[in-house]
């Protein structure tokens, strides 16, 4: 099921493909720079293998600042454009809080607890209220 | 001060009284053995208290040495701190007060003030008066000492507890496989509420919890700031990707969270923690049916 | 108790480059003097967004890190970015949220503001911006102000 992608999006950042998803590993301090060319790699690496589901991992993302937080909301915005749907996976509790503080609850970003949490959202059904989460009122 | 005119001469009383504490050292040891303050302490043997009695006399010596009687801060006194703060702390463990435990301190004065005064015979009273006053200004700054290290082990219990209260005061119970609640008590101010939001994410995180249920039915009242907390709380779950549910909002507190105009906006939330559970259990898929018909159901 | 050495820096702030030095040394720097996870978490962000901000308003800069000390004897680091930029015109609204002419999300200034103890802003058209931010080691829990 498992298969490695031909080839890394950006530099430091590894990208996985299973089955119908692209799995984006974050690790580290990211550079802007790096974080930019991963919107853009992935926008096309999207359009070209025509992936229903990306998954970024951040959970070795240790700070999460305004920059790095637009450019998550960013490429959740440009999947759902592709028809695709991105969601961002084991956020640290310190990271959570840091970002909440700072004023960005980004509203519109799906989110889940592990990367495992986040493939079973993506296998689900577009529209489901059982999504961690996402923000929707169930019955 | 008259020991600080004639610094460095052996004549000043400040040397006087340093000269005659280590000429004495065993006799003023002696004599504070049978104080309350080391008898008491140290029970083993009265050789224990004689040599404990050594190291503060020593202490007094160096600091006398150092023309520093008045300085709590000198360095002489760094070597005796701990043993006076155990001797501090043994008192108070014993039942006695702080007052008590500082005229105790205090008690040790007049049985050297007697020594000197014995050995000083022949001197003039003017000289006489001189040394007593730096051995008793020496001995108020050892008093001081003692007391300034006693009250910082206090402070110390005081920031342990509170910790512990702290802890004591937010459990994470685990209702479900990936439903956790803390039920709050008492009133939140803002270093527990960071401390509540810390110890929910965590266990979120533990737990691989998919639902966390904030129970705010012991919180007698709820303001702004509290209003504010559980947003922040409920947005910083999300973003972890669990869902935060508030419960045990009684009527008195909708009343006042309408009357204050406060939005909870985002925020999901039960009457009752049963019914919180009832709901994340609904939402993870689980059926929960009422066996009597005219219970409530789910929602 | 703690050594200068590892805390005490002055490190430049000119390229993106810059900023995940800043992050690294406000990271270590935060964990020498004793600061929880949490409160680390919040200083390298705040030192992330005001070194961006150098960075992009203020055309490069630097970066200072000190060790204060109150007089109750609690540890604190304070983080001092200065550039000789262009300085701000209307600080109020550069502090509220929202403001941005940097093409961010409008969180800098007032954002960090939220995730330190004390914050102060020093700028005029012209002359540059200095931001000076502290924050203290909570003695857990965090004792009260002014004691």
């Amino acid at each position: 099921m498992s298969e490695e992608f031909s080839r890394p999006v950006a530099g430091h950042v590894p990208v996985l493909r299973l089955g119908d998803v692209l799995l984006v590993t974050l690790q580290g301090d990211l550079h802007d720079s790096t974080a930019h060319r991963l919107q853009q790699d992935l926008s096309e690496t999207i359009a070209r293998s025509g992936v229903g589901g990306v998954v970024i991992d951040i959970s070795g993302v240790e700070i999460v600042d305004s920059f790095l937080g637009r450019v998550l909301a960013e490429i959740a915005a440009q999947t759902e454009l592709l028809a695709a749907r991105t969601v961002v996976a084991g956020m640290r509790p310190a990271v959570a809080i840091t970002l909440v503080e700072l004023g960005l609850t980004l509203p519109g970003l799906r989110t889940a607890l592990t990367t495992e949490a986040a493939m079973e959202l993506l296998a689900q059904p577009v529209v489901s209220s059982r999504s961690g989460g996402r923000r929707e009122e169930s019955p | 001060m008259p020991e600080h005119e004639a610094a460095g001469s052996p004549g000043t009383p400040t040397h006087a009284v340093r000269d005659f504490l280590r000429r004495r050292r065993e006799q003023i040891a002696q004599r504070w053995a049978d104080e309350p303050l080391f008898r008491t302490v140290f029970t083993v043997s009265r050789d224990e208290a004689v040599e404990a009695g050594k190291v503060v006399v020593d202490a007094l010596a160096q600091v006398a040495d150092a023309q520093r009687v008045e300085d709590p801060d000198a360095a002489g006194f760094t070597g005796v701190r701990e043993q006076l703060a155990r001797m501090g702390a043994a008192r108070s463990r014993a039942g006695l007060s702080t007052t008590q435990v500082s005229s105790e301190l205090a008690a040790l004065l007049p049985p050297v003030d007697n020594l000197l005064v014995a050995d000083l015979e022949g001197e003039t009273p003017e000289r006489l008066r001189e040394c007593t006053t730096t051995l008793s200004v020496l001995l108020g700054t050892l008093r001081l000492v003692a007391m300034q290290t006693a009250l910082s082990e206090v402070q110390a219990l005081i920031d342990r507890q509170r910790l512990q209260l702290l802890e004591v005061a937010t459990p994470v119970i685990k209702l479900w496989d990936g439903i956790v609640a803390v039920p709050l008590i008492g009133t939140l101010d803002s270093a527990r509420s960071q401390g509540v939001m810390e110890t929910l994410l965590n266990a979120v995180v533990d737990q691989h919890a998919r639902f966390a249920i904030l129970d705010i039915t012991g919180v007698p009242t709820v303001d702004s700031l509290v209003a504010q907390h559980l947003m922040k709380t409920v947005a910083a779950a999300r973003l972890m990707g669990a869902e935060c549910v508030v419960s045990g909002i009684r009527p008195a507190i909708a009343q006042t969270i309408v009357h204050l105009g406060l939005d909870l906006g985002t925020v999901k939330t039960r009457a009752s923690l049963a019914d919180a559970l009832g709901y994340c259990l609904h939402e993870l898929g689980a059926n929960i049916v009422n066996v009597t018909p005219d219970g409530a159901g789910h929602r | 108790m703690h050594t200068a050495a590892g805390v005490e820096a002055r490190l430049p702030i000119r390229s993106d480059m810059d900023l995940v030095w800043v992050r690294q040394h406000v990271r270590q720097a935060a964990a020498l003097l004793g600061f929880g996870l949490v409160d680390q978490t919040k200083l390298v962000t705040a030192a992330s967004e005001l070194a961006r901000n150098t960075l992009v308003h203020g055309g490069g800069g630097r970066m200072e890190a000190a060790h204060v000390t109150t007089t109750g004897g609690i540890d604190g680091l304070r983080l001092t970015f200065s550039d000789s930029g262009p300085g701000i015109v209307d600080l109020d609204r550069a502090l509220s949220d929202g403001y941005t002419s940097g093409g961010g999300l409008g969180m800098g200034l007032g954002g960090a503001r939220r995730l330190v103890h004390d914050f102060a802003v020093d700028s005029a058209p012209g002359s540059g911006t200095t931001v000076r931010v502290t924050s203290w080691v909570s003695r857990p829990p965090r004792p009260r102000e002014g004691v």
